[in-house]
């Protein structure tokens, strides 16, 4: 606890300090008012909304797979959900440059086969950026959605069965809304990390494709203007924490 | 209603086999219920009853025989166009909704007209005496009630059969035996052909018009209840249900066993023949003092049940006896007690 004081909230602290430093709130007119800093920050939210959808209608499925099949397969799929964990952010965005880029796997491989004739641009847009933030937040969906999943009953699954439900019907009226609770813990992680995110965007978005964090490290590293980035990271997690209470307060009031 | 023309069906049920790797669960069973019966299916767990039960209400296929209810073949079904009401051993009621909400919800499967379902809801929760608890939460009931919900919701879209799985199990046993009688006076009242699982012979003997005996994947003794109780089909029969003294000798004369220990004993309906038997006497059979096939042993322990005394009479070296009767004796006391001739039911075959 004092080590999380220590390393986490006195640095915070400082960098809150140092927006104010002046003595005065300009850097947080500045950034409020400025139509450039807004865009960035709504396209920072659209970004986090987007990649929170495809990690939700990607990994549900595989998260219900997973749980629903038997010992050794679940296993097998935890295990292939964690390995990207072990390995470092970095390494895997640049990966994703070397699969995804004109001459990349990706294109040389839709081009192999015949699918595409030019490359598809996945690389330097927001393209490029979803799918490395997807790839990267995936299990951060998928786990919670996995556990909810787990927790259900089989025999309510077949008592909706026998009580006359198509299968599809019994997901949707029975597994489906038990595990909302899954799938809110998933959201509220996915797109909280999402609003955060750095290392992707700025590698995989070749510039174009800019983010809060981005704009604080340009801000840092260009232009040594603390007291904007300050602001900046101020907003980020005041904006952040109100999504996190958003979130879980709709999960919570949801309709029984 | 097309439910309504198939209502009181018999089932059958022809050879149906299944295997889970090198594990026979069901080694060909058949069996029939006749419509409006209650039969009970008994045996141990590992039995194949909950299996037998899952390929009647579509949720395991059987690897070899059919499954008819009212004539029509059900065997490649599925479980939701069944029409089969089941109340789960864990009730299965569906957490997030209310009771009046799970009750109605085989109707809305049905695509029941609204304000049809409100009505039959309303019948339903009636008829388990649950009125006025329609907007609450399973969570908010009592076991018991809990159970009058299942009950309801498999009872409410006029199925053709009912399929109980353990449905007591969960109950203390005051609750149990009047849910008990509840769940029998229900089955009478809508004419229900219902088949029920359990492991509790007791249960099964208050409740079945018929009992099936299982064990090892197939049915060892199907018959009334007092059929499996005084005349057992084999041992395992004899002692899953009830308690009993299995006597075990040769046969001497057509009126005449010598058991193992060398004591001779006259016995009722030996049939004739030779060869080795098995006589079951229950303990409420075994009398002290009795006029004949006398035992003369040491009380080694004697229980007080309220409405009778059970004794546990060692005779031999290895060889106790249980007796259950009206008198109080000691234990440590000396007491000779035999049965009547006509008290014994012959087992024949090896054991």
């Amino acid at each position: 606890m004092l080590l999380l004081l220590a390393l986490f909230a006195v640095p915070l602290l400082r960098l809150l300090a140092l927006s104010v430093e002046s003595g005065s709130l300009i850097a947080y007119e500045r950034a409020l008012t400025n139509e450039l800093y807004l865009r960035v920050i709504f396209e920072t939210f659209k970004i986090a909304a987007i990649v929170t959808l495809l990690t939700l209608a990607l990994g549900y499925p595989v998260a219900y797979v997973m749980a629903t099949s038997g010992r050794g397969w679940q296993l097998v799929g935890i295990a292939f959900v964690l390995l990207p964990f072990w390995t470092s952010i970095l390494v895997r965005t640049y990966a994703w440059m070397v699969m995804l880029g004109r001459n990349g796997v990706v294109n040389r491989t839709l081009i192999g086969w015949g699918v595409i004739d030019s490359p598809l641009p996945l690389l330097n847009n927001l393209a490029g950026v979803l799918i490395g933030m997807v790839h990267v937040l995936l299990p951060y969906m998928i786990l919670p959605v996995f556990n909810a999943v787990k927790n259900v009953d089989p025999n309510l699954v077949l008592a909706a069965e026998g009580l006359g439900a198509p299968r599809w019907r019994a997901f949707l009226r029975v597994t489906l809304p038990l595990t909302m609770n899954g799938v809110a813990a998933g959201v509220t992680l996915v797109f909280t990390l999402s609003l955060g995110f750095f290392i992707t965007p700025a590698l995989l978005g070749g510039g174009r494709v800019v983010m809060v964090a981005n704009l604080i490290e340009e801000q840092v590293r260009e232009l040594l203007n603390w007291a904007f980035a300050g602001a900046l990271s101020a907003i980020l997690l005041v904006l952040t924490l109100a999504a996190f209470w958003g979130i879980s307060r709709i999960a919570r009031t949801r309709p029984v | 209603m097309a439910a309504q023309e198939v209502k009181d069906a018999d089932l059958r049920v022809d050879g149906v086999a299944k295997r889970y790797g090198a594990v026979v669960a069901l080694g060909g069973v058949s069996l029939s219920v006749a419509a409006g019966e209650f039969l009970t299916i008994l045996g141990p767990s590992g039995s194949g009853k909950t299996t037998l039960l899952k390929v009647v209400a579509g949720f395991e296929f059987p690897d070899a025989g059919r499954v008819t209810v009212g004539g029509a073949d059900i065997t490649d079904v599925s479980p939701a166009k069944r029409n089969i009401g089941m109340v789960f051993q864990n009730y299965a009621l569906f957490p997030h909704m209310s009771v009046a909400r799970n009750i109605a919800f085989p109707l809305q499967m049905r695509s029941v007209p609204k304000s049809e379902i409100e009505r039959r809801v309303i019948q339903a929760m009636a008829l388990v005496e649950l009125q006025g608890y329609g907007e609450r939460l399973p969570s908010q009931l009592s076991g018991g009630q809990q159970q009058r919900v299942a009950l309801a919701r498999a009872v409410v879209f006029d199925p053709t059969l009912l399929l109980l799985d353990e449905p007591f199990g969960a109950l203390d046993r005051k609750l149990r035996e009047s849910m008990q009688l509840e769940v029998r006076r229900l089955q009478r009242r809508l004419g229900l052909t219902t088949v029920f699982i359990t492991h509790d012979q007791e249960e099964a003997l208050v409740l079945s018009d018929r009992i099936a005996v299982m064990d090892g994947g197939a049915i060892r003794q199907i018959g009334a209840p007092d059929d499996i109780y005084d005349r057992p089909a084999d041992d395992f029969v004899a002692q899953f249900i009830g308690e009993s003294n299995l006597l075990v000798g040769e046969i001497a004369a057509p009126d005449r066993v010598v058991l193992d220990g060398g004591t001779s004993v006259t016995v009722r309906g030996l049939g004739g023949g030779h060869g080795r038997v098995r006589l079951l006497v229950r303990p409420e059979k075994m009398a002290i003092d009795s006029a004949t096939n006398r035992f003369t042993g040491t009380v080694v322990e004697a229980v007080y049940l309220g409405e009778a005394h059970k004794l546990r009479v060692k005779v031999a070296e290895g060889v106790e006896l249980l007796v259950r009767g009206h008198r109080a004796v000691p234990a440590g006391a000396s007491v000779t007690v035999g049965f009547a001739p006509e008290d014994a039911h012959v087992i024949r075959g090896a054991a």
